[in-house]
């Protein structure tokens, strides 16, 4: 039986590598439930909580963040005390100083999230060659976005028969092309989340995919919110003027 | 001449300038009083439409300028800015980016429709003509736009596009060198990029005026094709034909509002929100879906300078369409033959488009060689010899007979 499902897998996978080469981009990304999907949908604020707790003790070992201020996670529910102490426990670079020396001192909400590399070739020596792009953006700069994320962050497996990985790739089933330069960092309980929600890997997959989306556009609530009150202004309105119009027109009919 | 004009307004300050400047004279003439034909439909408010999304790319690009800086060091990160930290900048940026999709379906749906109705035969030449210039101008902006945030497609896009110029011989390459500023896309070309973006709506709000005045001369063309024989023919503009558009603006707006607000990426490619890499290109490097059927066109050619030339020739076809088309009848309600080809061209139009979007390989390259011919069969050869071939409907004696008679009978 077992044979038989790694038989049809692997002639699946064949399949997919000869679509992927013929259309570069040709693996389907499955859609995950998000809670913000739809018209009505919002960030799940105590998912994106446990998300960002991924990032912090995960992902910001390689990757970057720089384009988002500390500061900005207030909109998902961290206080003014909290964003303050969770700033401190950053060392960010500051200075010229009096004495024209560049100097540490401990972050505040305003600062960004300081990269673990000072520049990208260090980011790369430090990874086998490969740059860990930066996340700040992630969840709008691939095709699938936050699906995309979470298929990747679970895609991890061990090569088919007949695929040789190059020296230091891994095997993702959804990277474009399969083999890439990060590894599968996602372990069950590789984290212990506070709220005591299991921290099974695709719970932690998709903690970070919810946080990553927040991060990349954090006034999506705000924006669904303003469109409901736009389109029901407009439908009203329209309908106004709908009215008018017909009454004018019927006089010279 | 002073005395001679008498005061017709209520308002006597109104009443003074317009003794020594008569815009308001002006004004009611072409926007009040104006003569509407009383049959036009719905699709006569995509004019009004279009010049609306204009006035709304202008306002919201202003303050857009405002915080966005053109340098290839922060240009990208200047983009975030607004998104983040600016007062309700993301919903500048996005009703800017959603807009100038917005702005092309309603000029491409104001274009089909003058095809559709024969606005451009005479005695309405010059006034389809300054149409494809405003899209040309219309072109031009959108693409340098779409440089602006200095994303991936950003960056490659425009070295496509501006690469396109070097396949004119001996000339080429040191055109393109002018353009870029430099020997490759780089800081000189998005700052002059970001002037000519906020120079190039001013310039097409002066067409726009001019196109205007051209129409209020000839007056607008409606769905029978015919001129109105009268008053009762037509309608004042205000306030039957303001408040009609008026409503198509409010329902455009929702369609509008819809992107903005619930899928704001949806027709943006997800490349541009990597910052744009000189090193790295992307896997395939598409245009704006407005551009798509151009593109095709384009990659149909095997030839690279064959190529341009058709691109630009098949806006330049749309130029000459007056003295193409050999019919007399505009509307092609009384054009039975010339009607399937419409939809014909219609269906060619989106066939390209999405050919435009496919990796040019294979089968979608042989559709969109197949719909570049069609395109070009239909301007040079069909128009010309179906105009003197084909026998047209008879046409009604008057708008308002045609308009008034079904309702008597119902």
């Amino acid at each position: 039986m077992r044979a038989l499902k790694s038989a049809i897998l692997s002639a699946a996978f064949a399949l997919g590598l000869a679509g992927a080469a013929q259309a570069a981009e040709g693996v389907h990304i499955p859609s995950q439930d998000w809670s913000h999907d739809g018209v009505f949908g919002t960030i799940d604020k105590p998912s994106a909580q446990r998300g960002f707790q991924v990032y912090k003790e995960v992902c910001a070992a390689c990757h970057s963040m720089h384009l988002v201020p500390i500061r900005t996670l207030a909109g998902i529910g961290f206080t003014e005390d909290e964003l303050k102490a969770l700033a401190a426990g950053y060392e960010v670079q500051a200075g010229p100083n009096d004495e024209g020396e560049m100097f540490m001192r401990p972050g505040i909400p305003a600062d960004r999230f300081p990269s673990p590399f000072p520049n990208d070739n260090a980011a790369r020596a430090s990874n086998g060659g490969a740059l860990p792009p930066d996340l700040s953006l992630m969840a709008k700069a691939r095709v699938g976005g936050e699906n995309y994320i979470y298929a990747f962050l679970t895609g991890f497996e061990d090569p088919p028969e007949g695929v040789n990985l190059m020296p230091g790739m891994n095997y993702n089933k959804y990277f474009p092309g399969h083999q890439v330069g990060m590894p599968n960092v996602l372990v069950p309980d590789g984290v212990t989340y506070s709220d005591g929600t299991a921290a099974t890997v695709e719970q932690q997959a998709h903690d970070v995919s919810v946080f990553l989306t927040f991060a990349a556009e954090p006034h999506l609530d705000a924006r669904k919110q303003m469109g409901v009150k736009v389109i029901l202004f407009l439908i009203v309105l329209a309908g106004l003027m709908y009215a008018v119009k017909r009454r004018l027109w019927s006089t010279i009919h | 001449m002073a005395q001679a004009h008498t005061p017709k307004f209520k308002n006597p300050v109104v009443n003074w300038i317009d003794s020594r400047l008569p815009i308001f004279t002006m004004l009611d003439h072409e926007y009040n009083q104006y003569p509407m034909p009383r049959n036009v439909n719905y699709l006569w408010a995509f004019g009004a439409i279009a010049m609306v999304m204009l006035i709304v790319m202008i306002l919201t690009g202003l303050f857009l300028a405002m915080q966005y800086a053109a340098n290839t060091q922060v240009a990208f990160e200047s983009v975030e800015r607004i998104m983040r930290d600016v007062n309700y900048g993301w919903l500048l940026r996005y009703v800017h980016a959603n807009g100038a999709s917005m702005f092309f379906i309603a000029v491409y749906i104001h274009m089909f429709r003058g095809l559709y109705y024969g606005s451009y035969k005479a005695p309405r030449e010059i006034l389809w003509i300054l149409g494809v210039i405003i899209l040309l101008v219309m072109m031009a902006t959108g693409f340098m736009g779409y440089v602006l945030p200095w994303g991936q497609m950003s960056f490659w896009g425009a070295t496509v596009i501006t690469n396109l110029f070097s396949a004119f011989p001996i000339i080429g390459d040191p055109i393109v060198t002018w353009l870029w500023g430099g020997f490759s896309v780089d800081n000189p070309t998005l700052n002059r990029f970001f002037a000519l973006h906020f120079l190039l709506p001013f310039v097409l709000f002066a067409l726009v005026i001019l196109h205007t005045a051209a129409l209020h001369v000839s007056g607008s063309n409606n769905p029978l094709g015919i001129d109105p024989k009268g008053p009762q023919d037509t309608v004042p503009f205000n306030p039957y034909v303001t408040i009609k558009d008026g409503f198509a603006v409010v329902v455009f707006f929702i369609f509008f509002a819809a992107f903005v607000f619930f899928a704001p990426n949806y027709l943006g490619h997800p490349d541009n929100y990597i910052p744009a890499n000189p090193l790295v290109t992307p896997a395939h490097i598409v245009p704006e879906w407005y551009f798509l059927p151009f593109y095709a066109i384009l990659r149909a050619i095997p030839d690279k300078l064959g190529g341009v030339l058709a691109m630009f020739g098949a806006i330049a076809v749309l130029a000459v369409l007056p003295w193409l088309d050999t019919s007399k009848v505009r509307s092609t309600k009384f054009r039975p033959i010339y009607r399937i080809f419409f939809w014909l061209l219609a269906l060619d139009a989106l066939l390209l488009g999405y050919a435009g979007a496919m990796p040019a390989e294979g089968l979608w390259l042989w559709l969109a060689r197949l719909g570049t011919a069609y395109y070009f069969f239909h301007f040079l050869i069909l128009l010309p010899v179906l105009g003197k071939l084909e026998r047209p409907l008879p046409l009604p004696a008057s708008i308002s007979e045609a308009v008034l008679k079904p309702k008597e009978k119902a």
